[in-house]
């Protein structure tokens, strides 16, 4: 549904005397899946957005190609924009006007006549649980009704791929609980979705497929789960009073390890071998121990082996 | 055909929330009715005129070029405000015809400034000015071309700065010597040979003695033709350089 190759762009700002080139992204190859949702983790800066907007005609990619729902981005991009739908980060809604009113513009574009685009924002207001608010203005919205507003108007056209850049970012965990269940929904309605997110549980939870991009760089690819199996071995986190945990790393530093605030975490063949091993090591330096759990690896394991950054602390 | 339904589209949505918002009709008439008042019972002397309707005859266009030039040329505020809020983005993403996305918001630009000029020219009646029908409709084509030239101008400068903290300083730059030197508030009869030389390379002064030909009675003057050309023409280059804004990157 969606396949690039080699997309790049750098942008060149000023900064006063001297120019800086910032390289925002350096060559991604995707391939998306027709009717999956596909998600895009990555830090701050990492080039989603950048990424999204090459997708969506908005910029102009500097180098390599791109086919989107079968049409292709750099020849025919009118018709790129006729089968895709783009929702930005920071929204797209106008304070003085009301949902109804921006859903009913926003079919119209698409071409059809008044009449269906008002039968049309009828659906997708139900669809979204907005039709309460749908005549009021969008500036007396809540985060997460307004939020919804952006979706409605990205998919209003039923689109056969619609992008959704950092869609539950601002919302607290019950808006963002509540998106996710839209999300499936459009899923279901066969639409291919494209988010992009730097939440961990979001990537996991909500994607059949993810990329991590870091740096401009398409770093892993994969079902969340065939990711961190390809880490293979197990995660100790031992906690730790705040003022113990450099001691703690001394002791330990024949691990593999990273360290946090009150926890190390190790990376291990087998944690119920190493466990043993561990509590050892550091009873011998006289290090007082908090807890220590065993786990998986998480996504964020994924991100710290292919990058040597935690994606929570960039 | 596509051009002139994206176009209406926009341009009703701009039209609804202009009128949703009425203030901007008692501001835009109370500031030149007080120019009325106020100033031009100081002109019949200065311009040496007999009567009070001749010298309105010479002021009206005058103040009505006037609201033309700077009515357009601060209309890229709002647009900054639109591409703030991501509005300009969400449509660049639809097929809308990006030409449209300018036409829609310059007309709707060009119905208030006309809405303005017809409140005044009622008001400029109750002074004795008298201008036939046909003129006066001449005339403000010439000023629906100011306005629609003026504003996008601001709108393609808008698009190219992003923020008004630009957008003030440079639209303030280029409306202070074309109103200085256009004879807009004054005619250039009596001003020094140089200064003449200086505002006949100034578009705005060529509109301003057109219509104020118009509004003499004078439709046979060549400076009707004249200015209405050159209006019309910068009108066409400077929607076409803004068109071109909204069909590049913006953000
Ligand atoms: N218009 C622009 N001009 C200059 N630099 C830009 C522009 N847009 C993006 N960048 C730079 O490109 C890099 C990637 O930005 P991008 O917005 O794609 O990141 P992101 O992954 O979406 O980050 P976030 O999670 O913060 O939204 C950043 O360094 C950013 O500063
Ligand atoms: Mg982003």
């Amino acid at each position: 549904m969606i396949e690039t190759r080699g997309l790049r762009k750098s942008f060149t700002s000023r900064q006063g005397r001297d120019k800086k080139t910032v390289e925002a992204v350096r060559g991604v190859d995707l391939d998306v899946a027709e009717g999956e949702i596909f998600g895009f983790l990555g830090p701050n800066g990492a080039g989603k957005t950048t990424t999204l907007r090459m997708l969506a005609t908005l910029i102009e990619p500097d180098d390599g190609t791109a086919t989107i729902a079968g049409a292709d981005l750099r020849a025919d991009p009118g018709e790129v924009r006729r089968r895709i739908g783009y929702v930005a980060q920071g929204g797209s809604t106008w304070d003085d006007s009301t949902a109804r009113e921006e859903l009913v513009l926003e079919a119209r574009l698409y071409g059809v006549s008044k009449a269906e685009a008002q039968r049309q924002a009828v659906r997708v207001l139900e669809g979204f649980q907005l039709s309460e608010y749908a005549d009021r203005k969008c500036k007396t919205y809540s985060g997460g009704q307004r939020r919804r507003v952006d979706i409605a108007l990205g998919i209003i056209h039923e689109p056969k791929v619609v992008f959704l850049d950092e869609p539950t970012t601002g919302l607290d965990p019950q808006s963002r609980a509540h998106m996710w269940d839209e999300i499936r929904r459009l899923r279901a309605e066969g639409m291919t979705v494209f988010i992009t997110t730097h939440y961990l549980d979001e990537a996991d939870a909500l994607c059949d497929r993810i990329s991590i991009m870091d740096n401009g760089e398409i770093v892993a690819s994969g079902t969340p789960a065939d990711l961190k199996r390809e880490i293979s071995g197990d995660v100790v986190r031992v906690g730790l009073p705040v003022d113990a945990v450099t001691a703690a790393a001394e002791a330990l530093k024949n691990y593999k390890l990273e360290t946090y605030e009150d926890n190390v975490r190790l990376y291990v063949e087998d944690g119920a071998v190493s466990i043993p091993q561990i509590l050892r090591a550091l009873d011998a330096a006289d290090v007082p121990l908090g807890t220590i759990e065993l786990h998986r690896p998480s996504l964020d394991d994924v991100f710290l082996t292919k990058t040597g950054r935690s994606l929570r602390e960039s | 055909m596509k051009l002139l339904r994206d176009t209406s589209l926009i341009f009703n949505r701009q039209m609804q929330f202009l009128l949703r918002n009425p203030v901007w009709i008692l501001v835009g008439v109370f500031q030149p009715v007080m120019y009325l008042l106020l100033f031009a019972p100081l002109l019949k002397p200065a311009l040496q005129v007999r009567t009070d309707a001749e010298a309105y005859e010479i002021f009206v266009p005058g103040l009505l070029v006037l609201l033309a030039i700077f009515g357009g040329l601060f209309q890229g505020f709002g647009l900054i405000a639109e591409l703030r809020a991501g509005v300009i983005e969400r449509s660049r993403v639809t097929p809308i015809s990006r030409l449209a996305l300018l036409l829609g918001r310059s007309l709707r630009d060009v119905v208030s400034l006309i809405a303005q000029a017809v409140i005044i020219t009622l008001l400029a009646l109750a002074f004795d000015l008298r201008v036939f029908l046909g003129n006066l409709l001449l005339a403000y084509l010439m000023l629906a071309l100011i306005s629609l030239m003026t504003s996008a101008v601001s709108y393609g400068v808008a698009l190219a700065v992003k923020s008004e903290d630009a957008l003030a300083p440079l639209m303030n730059t280029v409306a202070q010597p074309v109103l200085l030197l256009s004879g807009i508030l004054l005619p250039l009869t009596y001003a020094p040979g140089w200064l003449q030389g200086v505002a006949d390379w100034n578009p705005f002064s060529w509109a301003v003695n057109g219509t104020r030909a118009l509004f003499r009675g004078d439709l046979g003057a060549p400076a009707v033709w004249q200015g209405l050309v050159i209006m019309a023409v910068l009108a066409v280059l400077a929607v076409a350089w803004a068109g071109r804004g909204f069909a590049k990157s913006v953000r």
